[in-house]
């Protein structure tokens, strides 16, 4: 009884933070989602530049790449805090201030960091595009931002996904390391709250780690329809719709040589993570 | 957890810009070289530390993860499948809380090289999953013929071909060990950015310790990462 009594006594704690877990929770997803989109930008400008002939392209986004790919995380987090705020004060920026809004600086650094690890990724999809595709554009004449986007970077897109799946994951554990920026009041800070009236257990393992976990799996599945639709595009495997309808409808034969998203996805983690790690 | 120098640091130079000197240069080489001996002392002795022994736990559960998913029966390969995939997707640091809070009487240090040995595992055995994966059946088909022991064949047949096209794949997750060692700042362990950290919130010259940190980052991570993608490259021409 002692245990159940424990437990509940453990909820009740619960109950009086839910406002400030949700809170930190709701923060962990901004995080987690707009320097995912930031880092995605960041990753496609560089991976592009990284990708093309000319040297003066390729050559500063190298160097930003492995400096950023280089220097940790926290490096950076640190850098941007405490370094940074000093050439505002010496040089009298009128710009705001990274400590001004350190949840922006947060967002700013997940972003620069795996959008460097996301550049990788990018260019790496774009060189596995068949060469025939590249040497057809160019007989057509098109122009580059029109090959680009209706041929070669449709068919990289449905390559980068399970890399860019696994880094944004990646993202969203980062994310935890944020606890230690002040008033950016995110999801692990607000478990260490939690922590003081309920016990390490309840806290950080039942709460905790199993939302961050559960948290990764509505991004990995998302991520996995993203894919299928981008295969369903290209003509490779089923529509989303049909994946997700109640009775299969009988596939096309040359649909059902495909493997399902999930399986497909599976078996690319592990060179995806070569690739980007 | 959250370091109170750190906080009323950044918020005590929002309010009062004056606390900084800043009629000297940004980068006073001098103090740079100064710090420099004891941030090098918490990387030789912490950082690499922490990133060989958890390279070296995480190399070998990882083979042993792989090859449990592989022979145990179904039900339990799921569990430990799921457990693993569980580790893989939480986050490092709030592990690292968990284990620090929940075993106050451990070194941190010794808490630290768990969890980086038991998370980086999770990723190792996916990569040991393909590598296995990728011997070849006839393998499989004479160490029958031969009536080879399961351990035997896994031992002498299975394992030493399955490791050579493992190793830059385990080379880029050791890499990604090391850059994630600055995350032992949140149990307190005295590693590289910590000591930077600490220097700064001392001094007040937060500039030269952080950029050291970096430095010594970049220095070490990327000519090893330049030496695994040349490896790569060799067993790729090799195969």
């Amino acid at each position: 009884m002692d245990w159940l009594d424990e437990q509940r006594a453990n909820f009740e704690a619960l109950g009086n933070f839910s406002d400030r877990i949700l809170d930190g929770l709701i923060t962990t997803v901004q995080l987690t989602v707009i320097s995912g989109l930031l880092g995605f930008v960041i990753a496609v400008v560089l991976g592009l530049m990284a990708g093309s002939r000319s040297l003066w392209l390729r050559g500063p986004a190298r160097v930003l790449i492995e400096f950023f790919r280089g220097i940790s995380l926290l490096v950076l987090l640190f850098w941007l805090l405490y370094v940074l705020p000093l050439f505002w004060i010496k040089y009298d920026i009128t710009l705001p201030a990274p400590q001004d809004n350190t949840f922006a600086t947060a967002t700013i650094a997940l972003a620069i960091n795996y959008g460097a690890y996301g550049a990788e990724a990018v260019r790496s999809a774009l060189t596995s595009v068949p060469r025939g595709q590249w040497e057809a554009t160019t007989a057509l004449s098109m122009s580059w931002p029109h090959k680009m986007r209706r041929i070669i970077f449709p068919q990289a897109w449905a390559l980068m996904i399970p890399s860019l799946t696994n880094l944004w994951v990646h993202l969203l554990k980062g994310s935890a390391i944020v606890s230690i920026v002040p008033e950016v009041n995110e999801f692990t800070f607000e478990l260490d709250n939690l922590r003081r009236p309920t016990d390490i257990w309840f806290s950080h393992a039942f709460i905790g780690l199993a939302t961050y976990f559960v948290l990764a799996l509505i991004l990995t599945l998302g991520m996995q329809a993203l894919e299928a639709r981008a295969k369903h595009k290209l003509g490779r495997g089923p529509s989303l719709w049909e994946i997700l309808s109640p009775d299969p409808r009988p596939t096309p034969p040359d649909a059902a040589s495909a493997a399902p998203p999930r399986t497909k996805a599976a078996t690319t983690r592990p060179r995806a993570g070569k690739e980007t790690e | 957890m959250t370091s109170p120098t750190l906080a009323q640091h950044v918020l005590a130079q929002a309010e009062d810009p004056g606390i900084v000197d800043e009629t000297g240069p940004i980068l006073d080489w001098g103090f740079a070289a100064e710090i420099f001996p004891e941030m090098l002392m918490a990387f030789l002795k912490v950082t690499l530390v922490v990133t060989v022994v958890g390279t070296i736990i995480a190399a070998a559960l990882g083979l042993i993860i792989a090859i449990m998913i592989m022979v145990l029966p179904r039900p339990l390969a799921w569990i430990v499948r799921w457990a693993a995939n569980f580790i893989r997707m939480t986050p490092i640091v709030v592990q690292l809380l968990f284990l620090f809070w929940s075993f106050l009487w451990l070194d941190p240090m010794v808490i630290g090289v768990i969890v980086f040995g038991v998370h980086y595992a999770t990723y190792m055995s996916e990569v040991y999953r393909a590598g296995i994966e990728s011997v070849p059946q006839g393998q499989w088909e004479a160490t029958t013929a031969l009536s080879m022991s399961a351990v035997r064949t896994w031992r002498r047949v299975i394992i030493p071909q399955a490791l050579r096209s493992t190793v830059p794949a385990l080379g880029n997750y050791a890499i990604s060990m090391f850059k994630d060692t600055p995350f032992l700042f949140v149990i307190s362990v005295p590693e590289m950015v910590t000591v930077a950290q600490t220097i700064g919130a001392q001094t007040f010259r937060y500039n030269e310790a952080i950029t050291i940190a970096g430095l010594i980052f970049l220095a070490a991570s990327y000519p090893t990462a330049l030496l695994i993608s040349r490896l790569e490259k060799r067993l790729a021409y090799a195969n």
